[in-house]
């Protein structure tokens, strides 16, 4: 352990003798194994996931029915905009291999082309997911709704415009005669939350009562999630008698029979585990490309600096790659689960 | 290719040679170096052991003169823990907790593997270090900090983690549920966090050096089988650790964010939860996917140590060598197919029941293939007792010991009698607990000269082991009965049921004193082993170039150990590490760098 001693090990063979079986640098191997074992973390959740939906005792969305929104169009696409991401995050995949590709052949600029175009994708992805997320949040115009029956459905078709609330009967801030313009949906929505739509009006929060001037409902589409009396799970309900049903409910002054959204405690898609999951599971994985983007942006940064192309190779993005590929081959199951199955 | 992974190597050379000007810092502290970090590991686990044995006398004298006041337990918990010098019930399970917590992960999957794998790994495959000395060092002091949290915990205001090791939910995931599973409990998750992630990062090093970084002529099947072991428990934790880590985070989640994966319909204190439709079963399930592989983990390099222990103090080649290997690589399989026997009376179909106890069972058999193997090995050798090779034996002992009540716990029917019984507690300490300390004592008596360049005192290693295993079977021997008579575990006080009959009753609170005793007997008999090791660190006599006559190559390495392990180029491997007593030789051992003479056969 003493310096004199250190300093005669022979430099020349320090490493020498080894021998690689797998003709490949430990580091790759490294990879590997770590890679694999974060397919083990995936799997474990993913199975929990599956463990649930199994046992869950109400019926579990259908991915086309909870996700169909477009970032600024609204409702009514299903599963698009997670085909697009899906796109962005395998053709990310592709331009990563141009960059290992550009790298054997050491072409700095190709390596630094393919590399950005993969950060870009990334990020792409990344945000794509927070949209997803602000979707599943906010949820639909129409939310689930427990019917008189008891029964709970989900509604599907266009929701008619709200113009404007006109108010009755005068409270704290609003008097009689005012027309109320601003902020509609979201006012309309917690009023339907806390009971306060009833016979067509609308109890503010300061106490005063607003008509509802309120574009009709169109093709309006009930699909029950719950059991009632009189209906059961799975059935759906189309045409007058479902827009019959969906207005009651909304305007029986009850509080609590609708749901927007998604939250920790309760979603308007399904059994409470089923967010939860959504959250967790594709928050994990968007942490995964996210760090993947930042080691893809120290890597390129590495390669515009050289200092690969004087190491004489690029196997360092060669290991990134392995990583990117990897979190791309995890969404492919992620996305199976959530949005297919 | 080739040329490319010589040039990555070419840059670990520049690199070993920077280091040899380094100062205290990068030469004791964050060292890079695997002999150092294999010793950081071993203080820090002997240091955490200790703790961890304290803990378990504390709780043991609570469970043997229940409700009688102690100093020792007073001076240890004080006032607030142990008012008047009784201990409350919920330190008691707090003691539980923290004593399985560090006695299975810091000292027998952190320590153990991180001491041997960093020693040996190296040393007997012919290399100048581990893979990557920077996520080895980073990889121990990752564990280091897992260990400071754990042990910080300990001094929380609400006390520590009271789940017990398993830390199954509702009780885990409910801070409201009592005052160690607020605080405690929070911290107890940060620290295991941080040990997946040291134990992954030691894992991914021991596998790659194995495979990648063996000297000339060192092909697989000549490996030792402390290395065999090691690269299987290395595999077996990357694979399971991961799972746990799932478990982990969804447990987070429940505990701080609101969510119920685990939670379901629970009322505390009159109050009903708004959680709904999560499965605490699911935890289970995680749990001991991780769990069961987790004890070979545990056994599997001791194992490992144990073959080449006995079969250099045998003076006999290792018996069936590839039946070794064979028997190693399907526990490691079977490892993973068994975790549901934890869960038998959790409600589970009995169908998939039987498949388990059929899994199971298979266990037994490459168990029992090594437990001949040893005894074969033993089998009419030139038997020399030192210390390493008498705790190697004890190894024997206690695994068939413990192997035996595992038949008997394997299956379910049985099992649903005996299940969270003192019995299971007595099964699991004998089979793998006693086992793999056994087997991490026999490591140190044997590679002590190679970590210190000192010898330990036989004499007071003879007294070691001795004191060891009669304490340690005195502990648990008994402990089946207490189990047999209805005793579940984690019970604070058995005297207040008057459930049991009166006999069982009489016979549980008797064996509870005897068991105690011995308890404090075996903490005496680690005094000595302490003396012993920091005494020898500094004082030992000198140990000489290769003090077992071994094959293995660490022994071919200066004695004063030297950065990059050989002053000059590495030792080429001709033979297996086994040819101990070969017909026809001069020396009854010959090392694996000796060519084969002419007409020599390998064996």
């Amino acid at each position: 352990m003493t310096r004199t001693e250190t300093s005669t090990v022979d430099t020349a063979t320090l490493w020498g003798g080894k021998i690689s079986p797998f003709s490949t640098s430990y580091g790759k191997l490294m990879m590997w194994f770590f890679l694999i074992s974060d397919a083990l973390t995936f799997g474990g959740l993913l199975v929990s996931y599956g463990f649930t939906r199994h046992s869950a005792q109400s019926a579990w969305p259908i991915g086309e029915e909870t996700f169909n929104s477009l970032p600024f169009l609204g409702h009514g696409y299903p599963l698009l905009y997670v085909a697009l991401m899906t796109f962005i995050l395998i053709v990310s995949s592709v331009t990563m291999v141009l960059a290992v590709e550009a790298g054997h052949r050491m072409d700095k600029k190709g390596v630094i082309k393919w590399m950005i175009a993969t950060i870009i994708g990334g990020f792409f992805f990344v945000g794509s997911q927070a949209w997803e997320w602000y979707h599943f949040i906010h949820g639909s115009e129409f939310g689930k709704i427990e019917l008189n029956d008891g029964s709970r459905a989900i509604v599907k078709g266009h929701f008619g415009e709200i113009k404007n609330f006109t108010v009755i009967e005068s409270g704290k801030h609003h008097s009689k005669g005012a027309v109320i313009t601003k902020d509609l949906l979201h006012t309309y929505q917690h009023a339907a939350l806390d009971g306060k739509i009833k016979d067509g009006t609308i109890t503010l929060h300061d106490g005063s009562k607003a008509k509802i001037n309120k574009a009709e409902d169109e093709h309006v589409k009930l699909i029950i999630k719950e059991d009632g009396a009189n209906f059961s799970t799975g059935k759906t309900i189309e045409g007058m008698e479902a827009k019959k049903l969906y207005w009651e409910a909304m305007n029986s002054g009850i509080p609590n029979r609708v749901t927007y959204g998604a939250n920790m405690k309760a979603n308007e898609y399904g059994p409470q585990q089923y967010a939860q999951y959504f959250f967790f599971i594709t928050g994990f994985h968007g942490f995964h490309v996210f760090s993947g983007v930042i080691i893809n942006i120290i890597i390129c940064i590495g390669v515009v600096m050289g200092v690969y192309h004087k190491r004489g190779h690029y196997e360092m993005v060669e290991k990134t790659g392995l990583y990117w590929h990897f979190v791309d081959l995890v969404w492919v199951f992620v996305f199976t689960f959530f949005y297919l199955i | 290719m080739g040329t490319l992974a010589h040039d990555i190597h070419g840059t670990h050379d520049h690199h070993a040679h920077e280091h040899h000007d380094e100062g205290f810092v990068s030469k004791y502290i964050f060292s890079q170096d695997h002999k150092m970090i294999s010793k950081q590991y071993l203080v820090t686990a002997i240091f955490m052991g200790v703790i961890a044995m304290i803990l378990s006398l504390l709780f043991r004298i609570q469970l043997a003169w229940p409700g009688e006041s102690n100093d020792f337990v007073s001076f240890f918990l004080g006032n607030e823990w142990a008012p008047n010098g009784v201990m409350k019930e919920e330190m008691y399970l707090a003691l539980v907790t923290i004593h399985g917590t560090i006695m299975v992960f810091f000292l027998l999957t952190g320590g153990l593997s991180g001491t041997f794998s960093n020693i040996l790994i190296p040393f007997q495959i012919g290399a100048r270090d581990m893979a990557s000395g920077f996520l080895n060092m980073l990889s121990y002091w990752m564990f280091f900090v897992s260990s400071i949290i754990m042990v910080a915990s300990l001094f929380v205001e609400t006390g520590p983690a009271s789940a017990g090791w398993t830390i199954y939910p509702p009780l885990s995931a409910l801070p409201q549920a009592m005052p160690g599973q607020g605080l405690g409990m929070t911290l107890w998750l940060v620290s295991m966090a941080i040990f997946v992630a040291s134990s992954l990062l030691g894992s991914l090093n021991y596998i790659v050096t194995v495979l990648n970084l063996r000297t000339k002529g060192m092909s697989m099947t000549r490996l030792p089988l402390t290395i065999w072991a090691f690269l299987i428990t290395a595999i077996i934790g990357v694979l399971s650790f991961p799972v746990l880590l799932s478990a982990v985070l969804l447990l987070i989640m429940d505990r701080t964010m609101g969510t119920s994966f685990y939670l379901s319909d629970i009322i505390v204190a009159g109050e009903m939860l708004e959680n709904h439709g999560g499965s605490p079963i699911l935890f289970q399930h995680l749990f001991w996917f991780l769990g069961h592989p987790e004890v070979y983990i545990v056994l599997l390099p001791s194992l490992g140590i144990t073959s080449e222990v006995i079969s250099t103090n045998s003076r006999k080649p290792i018996f069936g060598y590839r039946a070794m290997i064979g028997s190693m690589l399907a526990i490691g399989f079977l490892s993973f197919i068994v975790w549901a026997h934890h869960m038998y009376v959790t409600g589970m179909n009995p169908l998939l029941g039987s498949v388990f106890v059929f899994t199971t069972l298979l266990i037994a058999i490459p168990s029992a293939v090594k437990v001949f193997n040893y005894l074969t090995t033993l089998w009419r050798g030139s038997i020399i007792l030192t210390p390493a090779m008498m705790f190697s034996i004890g190894l024997v002992s206690t695994f068939i010991t413990g192997g035996v009540t595992g038949i008997i716990l394997a299956d379910a029917a049985l099992d649903i009698a005996v299940h969270d019984t003192m019995f299971v507690v007595a099964h699991f300490h004998v089979v793998m607990g006693l086992s793999a300390v056994f087997g991490m004592f026999a490591g140190v008596y044997h590679w002590f000269p190679k970590m210190y360049g000192r010898m330990l005192n036989t004499k007071l290693g003879y007294l070691h082991f001795w004191l060891t295993i009669i304490s340690g079977y005195g502990v648990f021997f008994p402990m089946h009965f207490v189990g047999i008579a209805g005793a579940p575990r984690r019970y604070y006080d058995y005297s207040v049921y008057n459930e049991f009959d009166t006999n069982a009753f009489t016979m549980i609170l008797d064996l509870n004193v005897i068991i105690t005793l011995f308890t404090i007997l075996g903490g005496i008999a680690q005094l000595i082993f302490l003396f012993n090791f920091f005494y020898s660190v500094f004082r030992g006599p000198k140990a000489p170039q290769n003090p077992w006559k071994s094959n293995t190559l660490e022994w071919t390495s200066p004695v004063e150990p030297v950065h990059g392990n050989w002053v000059g180029p590495l030792p080429e491997v001709h033979r297996w590490a086994y040819d101990y007593s070969k017909p026809g030789m001069e020396e009854d051992f010959i090392p694996q760098t000796v060519p084969l003479k002419e007409g020599e056969e390998e064996h």
